[in-house]
């Protein structure tokens, strides 16, 4: 069987099996929509929300990062982890007690305040359409590679896949299906990882694998993979080359903004009590861990054997000849048709600038004559380690289960901020329960639209857009919730006033260096060379978070005290007890 | 609702104890990942130092402990102040 058939095999299987558990559990009322009726096992939730999180910025990017970029990139690992701690700690409970369905209505009701609630809802669409931009990137890519099509072919089937289990199922699908794609994205992940750490290392633990011995060399593989790097020129893997500010700031962006994102502290709202709120974003870390800490494993061993494909006598001796790419087989009489395959998508070129018949992968930006697209990285690993085609499809699903299913949570948020806040909770609090489901489907459908359009000309890979999206919800929506729940002092001018100075700076600051709305050429500075210090687009969350706290504290506390039964709201939802089901107003 | 007082009390210990978490939580991955990372230099691991095992793979390890560690803490707060579900 070729390997095409096995892809469509292997991905048709996921797919139908997803579809499979949307319909079955299609949500009858709006609280099953939104929140899954509340009766989600911690563990479980866990498994959904690392689902949901984990999207093709972890799977398909992250990784391929890490191998070009080493230790610099350590920030992308400690800040979408770390960031759990602190939802664990400053904010789940606290919403979960709460008792309602979305973060803006939490805004909303604690800045008793209409336009706190509005604000709140722009923020939400601003870094949720950013970030599901990253994930069409995913998607085009994967798609592009794996059926063998253009990546805005697959952009299209992606968004169809999309459209359909999420419109359909609502929250509870969303929760069962994320389930399941957790588990398949979790063994596409590892089971490649081990053999080729069992081929590189003989240890079939990748984490450990990455700090033991390479069996060709006998010394450490990070020491094999350090020299190699070195002799051709590249950046040090192991050694800082960023700035100590840049990576602090970047670190912290991400952090804060993975718990000041919308769909994944909704995720908190859907189990029964608020200690399952503590236990459940743990459990979500555990699940997300494996990951996380195979991660770093995949990235040196990818860029060793994409180092080995192209070396293939060593950094000293001769190149690889392109006669040899061309026939699919190497002198070794391995097969590497996958440098060919990836050739067709334009994800990897060659160029043999001068002419020897030998295709020099080098550090030397003049005299490099292969470019190679950090998001294939992952895809690609299996077929570098001459795997077999069954793991080749089964990563394939991986990636697109990652990255389906946070685009559907995604959606779900911002279908539920424009139905739920901005059309029920603003425009027409009497709208039946049905037309609400209704509006919820249509807005779902048409944020579909705009993030499909926009994924076809994405700002960066697809982890760079991603980490935007977390600098966005960073500077604006994280330090709005978390000064709701641990001051009583911050009143609705404070935090509508800091949401949007924190919110437009950052944009402002993105825009300035990743061009206005994204469009190429209309920016006036660029990451490498910043505006302010060293500090780059990605990083600016934590500056722009900065701002949302002092200006909410300047103004909180030059206007009057917020209201006693606010007071008493924030005092009620600092402890457990008393948290029933979700209420309707 | 609890009385005013043990309310109090039981809020100041759970600020104490998520103030306590995270300085370990800092420590471990903007401490010892990146601002220390020079100081742990001479700490070699597989081929690197620890500053580079903790900004890849440490950090994370304590993250999840901390996380369980606040939680149970918290269930036990709770049940001393009277305010569980």
């Amino acid at each position: 069987m070729d390997q095409f058939t096995l892809n469509l095999i292997v991905v048709g299987a996921t797919f139908a099996l997803y579809i499979g558990i949307a319909i079955w559990a299609r949500a009858g009322s709006t609280s099953e929509f939104y929140a899954a009726g509340r009766g989600v096992h911690p563990v479980l939730n866990g498994m959904a929300t690392g689902a949901d999180w984990m999207s093709a910025a972890s799977f398909i990017s992250m990784a391929g990062i890490i191998a070009f970029g080493g230790y610099d990139t350590s920030a992308y690992l400690m800040g979408w982890t770390g960031g759990y701690v602190l939802l664990a700690m400053l904010l789940a409970p606290y919403l979960r007690k709460f008792g309602k369905f979305t973060v803006p209505e939490f805004i909303g009701d604690r800045f008793y305040s209409p336009t706190a609630r509005m604000v709140a809802v722009v923020c939400l669409i601003v870094a949720s359409i950013t970030y599901v931009i990253g994930q069409m990137t995913g998607v085009g890519v994967a798609f592009s590679r794996f059926l063998e099509v253009k990546a805005s072919t697959g952009l299209f089937i992606g968004a169809a896949i999309v459209f359909m289990y999420a419109v359909l199922g609502g929250m509870k699908g969303i929760t069962y299906t994320q389930v399941a794609q957790y588990v398949v994205l979790i063994i596409a992940y590892t089971i490649p990882a081990i053999f080729i750490s069992l081929q590189l290392t003989g240890n079939p633990i990748p984490p450990l694998g990455l700090f033991s011995n390479d069996v060709s060399t006998g010394q450490p593989l990070l020491q094999t993979l350090e020299g190699l790097v070195n002799d051709l020129g590249f950046k040090s893997y192991l050694n800082q080359s960023d700035t100590t500010l840049n990576m602090f700031l970047f670190t912290l962006s991400l952090m804060i903004g993975t718990a000041g994102l919308p769909h994944v502290i909704v995720r908190f709202f859907t189990v029964p009590k608020v200690a399952d709120a503590r236990s459940s974003a743990g459990w979500a870390l555990v699940f997300i861990a494996l990951l996380y800490l195979t991660a770093p494993a995949v990235a040196a061993m990818a860029r060793l054997n994409l180092i080995n494909t192209f070396w293939p006598n060593g950094v000293g001796g001769e190149a690889i000849e392109l006669s040899a790419i061309e026939a699919g087989t190497n002198a070794k009489g391995q097969d590497i048709t996958w440098v060919q395959n990836w050739q067709k998508t334009g994800l990897l070129t060659f160029d043999d600038k001068n002419g020897d018949g030998k295709i020099e992968y080098l550090g030397d930006k003049d005299a490099n004559e292969l470019t190679v697209n950090n998001d294939i990285m992952v895809l690609a690993n299996p077929e570098i380690a001459h795997l077999p085609g069954w793991v080749i499809a089964l990563v394939a699903a991986g990636g697109l289960a990652a990255a389906l299913s946070t685009a559907a949570g995604l959606l779900m948020a911002i279908s539920s901020a424009i139905s739920h806040d901005l059309i029920k909770g603003q425009l027409n609090p009497n709208i039946s329960e049905k037309s609400e489901l209704l509006a919820a489907r249509i807005s779902m459908a048409v944020a579909i639209a705009v993030a499909t359009w926009l994924g076809l000309n994405p700002p960066g890979f697809a982890a760079q857009t991603v980490a935007l999206a977390f600098g966005l919800a960073a500077a604006s929506i994280f330090p709005a919730l978390m000064m709701g729940i641990f001051s009583k002092r911050i009143n609705n001018k404070g935090a509508v006033a800091g949401m949007l100075s924190g919110l437009i700076v950052t944009v402002i600051y993105i825009f300035l260096h990743k061009g206005w709305f994204f469009v190429p050429d209309t920016n006036s500075f660029t990451d490498a060379d910043p505006l302010l210090l060293s500090i780059k687009s990605t990083s600016f969350g934590s500056v722009g978070a900065l701002i949302n706290f002092v200006v909410a504290y300047v103004v909180s506390n030059a206007t009057e005290e917020p209201p006693v039964e606010v007071q008493e709201l924030v005092e009620s939802i600092r402890v457990p007890k008393g948290a029933g089901a979700a209420t309707h107003h | 609702m609890a009385d005013k007082s043990s309310s109090n009390a039981y809020w100041s210990a759970n600020i104490r104890l998520i103030t306590i978490s995270l300085v370990i939580w800092f420590i471990a991955s903007y401490g010892l990942g990146i601002l220390f990372r020079p100081m742990l230099a001479g700490i070699k691991i597989g081929g690197t130092d620890l500053g580079f095992w903790f900004a890849q793979q440490g950090s994370i390890l304590v993250f999840l402990v901390l996380i369980f560690v606040y939680a149970a803490r918290m269930n036990k707060l709770d049940r001393e102040h009277g305010v569980e579900e």
